[in-house]
């Protein structure tokens, strides 16, 4: 909380230029003599650290909030039905973790209709409680009933935390229930901590990825974050259920919705790759049908989708909406594998800011492995099938 | 119907980059454009007017450099728009962002209908909309995939949820968020660029504003505090998995396993 003060005694034409050139976000101006910071700035504070005294920083003292009030670190349950979102369960791993620091209890917060027994299951992640809202009129998502209930929690209870699943669904919920509660949110946070004094430090990246920023909100309460799936690792279920689960209550006259769901498809399945975080891809040195049988099971079995290069979509063997590269589609996956692809600068354009990419090929000298953080030099016909067996045989431990 | 779009200016290129040695940001040029994603929330609004009648008007909030995105939503179709412009906005988070937004609407007019796109390629958070819908105390629907019918004051709309695709009626005035890709968004006509007079574009500052208390504002009216900023790890490193078939496989396996893939 504060504001910059320029010291206009202390500019002048040349010490302007140099200002004007240290703002990253061309905030500052210089017109007839006099220094000017526009609503383009962003308080990054580059000006007060380099800038000579020229422009300060000036503190303003905040209303506080009485943070030993607010107690305990909540995870919104995203939940189809009965069917619990995984992102909830990587939530509750990290809420058990940020709460060891300072002693909270970690709670679950569940909306919904006719919940059953999906719910009894989050007992088994080691949350010690969770506060239930089970009304008909929480059967479709709609946004007012659902802020109600979630605001009426927050009244009662107080969570001094509540980490939401960046889901389609938690991205609208979040920011509604946080600006009622003139909260602050943090968008697609990669890492959080905690901080001794309940502040929750939140990490996620700016301007396209190219920047971290450290987030926290220290005056208010409750702390909202949103977390993608798959960011954090999903904590192994124990036997034993402990924690209870609290049922709550909510008037009727707060549930009134301009919003009315009239009927819902499932969602076909595996049409954008783009929006896959896991690729397969294949390329001319895999295209036999045996092979591109099992890119499909290694694909299917690490959650992801099947792509290819150009040449085979030029051969028919592929529809053209698989296709990686220049002329077909840019992805961005988590995690990439390239069989048999020889890598030309047009596909690797469509994948090369890929977060992990692994390629196989038996030429040592392709292209592709300028690209590639993980270069495996063979036999895609014989290394595909042992790393299928390797995952299936662990899948069978598990379970 | 009378629909008002949310529109962003921001950075022409998403390359932004810190110095790892001094920490000072590297911009290469200050170029600004429209966020892309505003442009499917324009094209359906002004799809909408041609079906529906009524008129759009757009609204942004940022230095008055801005004003270029106003002119430039004007040439594919809108009829006028307001620059929110003041320096007691600087520093604005989500929250603070949003308060301003729904204050400068309020005082800019009445609208039966408010569009957003699904996020702006520079904050990146996609949640502006619907906070600003909270403050102004009406419905909103993200990830509207079309706007397939407007009648007995409501909007029919198609919406991705994570599970399924969902067809629902929400009752005007109200806002949506459309994602990107559903439409084909026109180009701006350069012969209604002559035609643009300085009348079509509103500037609001926060002396126009119903709340006059400044530390809803800006920085002061913002929750979250940027502690610091630093450049990301990067994974430059390359290395290959070697050995016979067997060990690659393991190797292959290991590297899964360690990325959380499975």
């Amino acid at each position: 909380m504060g504001s910059l003060k320029i010291n206009h005694g202390m500019i002048n034409a040349e010490k302007a230029q140099e200002l004007i050139k240290l703002c990253p976000f061309g905030a500052i101006s210089y017109e007839n003599g006099k220094l000017d910071i526009s609503s383009a700035c962003k308080m990054c504070k580059m000006c007060v650290r380099r800038g000579g005294g020229a422009i300060e920083y000036v503190e303003e003292e905040a209303a506080g909030v009485d943070k030993s009030l607010w107690k305990g670190i909540c995870v919104y349950v995203d939940h189809y039905g009965d069917k619990i979102h995984r992102v909830t369960y990587e939530l509750i791993g990290k809420a058990k973790e940020l709460a060891s620091v300072t002693g909270h209890p970690v709670y679950a917060l569940v909306i919904g209709a006719g919940l059953g027994e999906g719910i009894e299951k989050l007992l088994h992640y080691g949350v010690d409680k969770v506060f239930v809202y089970d009304r008909p009129e929480f059967k479709d998502f709609r946004i007012e009933p659902y802020t109600a209930a979630f605001h009426d929690f927050i009244e009662k209870i107080k969570p001094s935390s509540i980490l939401v699943g960046a889901t389609n669904l938690g991205r609208q919920l979040a920011p509604r229930i946080a600006a009622r509660c003139r909260a602050g949110l943090t968008a697609d946070c990669t890492v959080l901590e905690m901080k001794e004094n309940t502040d929750l430090v939140q990490i996620r990246p700016a301007f396209g990825g190219n920047i971290m920023a450290q987030i926290i909100s220290t005056n208010t309460r409750p702390q909202f974050c949103t977390v993608r799936y798959k960011v954090f690792t999903e904590p192994k279920p124990e036997t034993e259920a402990h924690g209870e689960i609290v049922k709550m209550d909510i008037s009727e006259k707060a549930l009134i919705s301009g919003i009315n769901v009239i009927s819902g498809v499932d969602k076909p399945k595996d049409i954008d790759i783009s929006e896959s975080d896991v690729i397969v891809a294949v390329g001319r040195g895999a295209q036999s049908e045996g092979m591109r049988a099992m890119a499909k099971e290694l694909a299917d079995l690490l959650g992801g989708v099947v792509a290819c290069s150009r040449p085979l979509v030029e051969s028919n063997i592929f529809d053209a909406k698989h296709q990686i590269g220049l002329s077909g589609r840019t992805v961005k996956p988590k995690f990439i594998i390239t069989l048999g692809i020889s890598g030309a600068v047009q596909f690797a354009a469509g994948m090369k800011s890929s977060d992990c990419i692994v390629s196989v090929n038996s030429d040592k000298n392709a292209p592709i492995f300028d690209v590639a953080h993980y270069a495996i030099v063979g036999d895609v016909n014989e290394i595909v099938p042992k790393l299928i067996a390797k995952i299936k045989e662990a899948q069978a431990d598990v379970q | 119907m009378n629909i008002l779009v949310c529109i962003k200016q921001v950075p022409g290129s998403s390359n932004v980059e810190v110095d790892p040695v001094t920490g000072v940001l590297k911009r290469d040029g200050v170029k600004s454009k429209l966020n892309p994603y505003d442009l499917y929330g324009l094209e359906t609004a002004i799809a909408l007017t041609e079906k529906f009648g009524g008129e759009v008007e757009t609204i942004t909030m940022g230095p008055p450099q801005a004003k270029s995105i106003i002119v430039e939503s004007i040439c594919m179709g809108a009829k006028c728009g307001t620059v929110l412009s003041d320096r007691k906005f600087a520093g604005a988070d989500v929250l603070a962002t949003a308060y301003t937004i729904s204050q400068g609407i309020k005082k800019s007019g009445t609208y039966d209908l408010i569009i957003c796109g699904k996020q702006t390629t520079d904050g990146d958070t996609a949640q502006v909309g619907a906070e600003v819908a909270e403050y102004l105390g009406i419905p909103n629907v993200s990830n509207v995939l079309s706007v397939d019918d407007v009648k007995d004051g409501k909007v029919y709309v198609t919406a991705s949820l994570d599970e399924k695709i969902v067809k629902m009626s929400v009752a005007l005035p109200c806002l949506i968020s459309v994602d990107g890709d559903i439409n084909s968004p026109r180009l701006p006509s350069y012969k209604v660029k002559q035609t643009v007079t300085d009348d079509m574009v509103k500037f609001i500052s926060f002396a126009d504003f119903e709340d006059q208390d400044e530390k809803h504002y800006g920085l002061s009216g913002s929750a979250t505090q940027v502690e610091r900023i630093f450049p990301p790890e990067k994974n430059t490193e390359k290395s290959s998995i070697e050995g016979d078939s067997e060990q690659q496989a393991e190797g292959l396996f290991e590297l899964i396993k360690s990325r959380k893939i499975i």
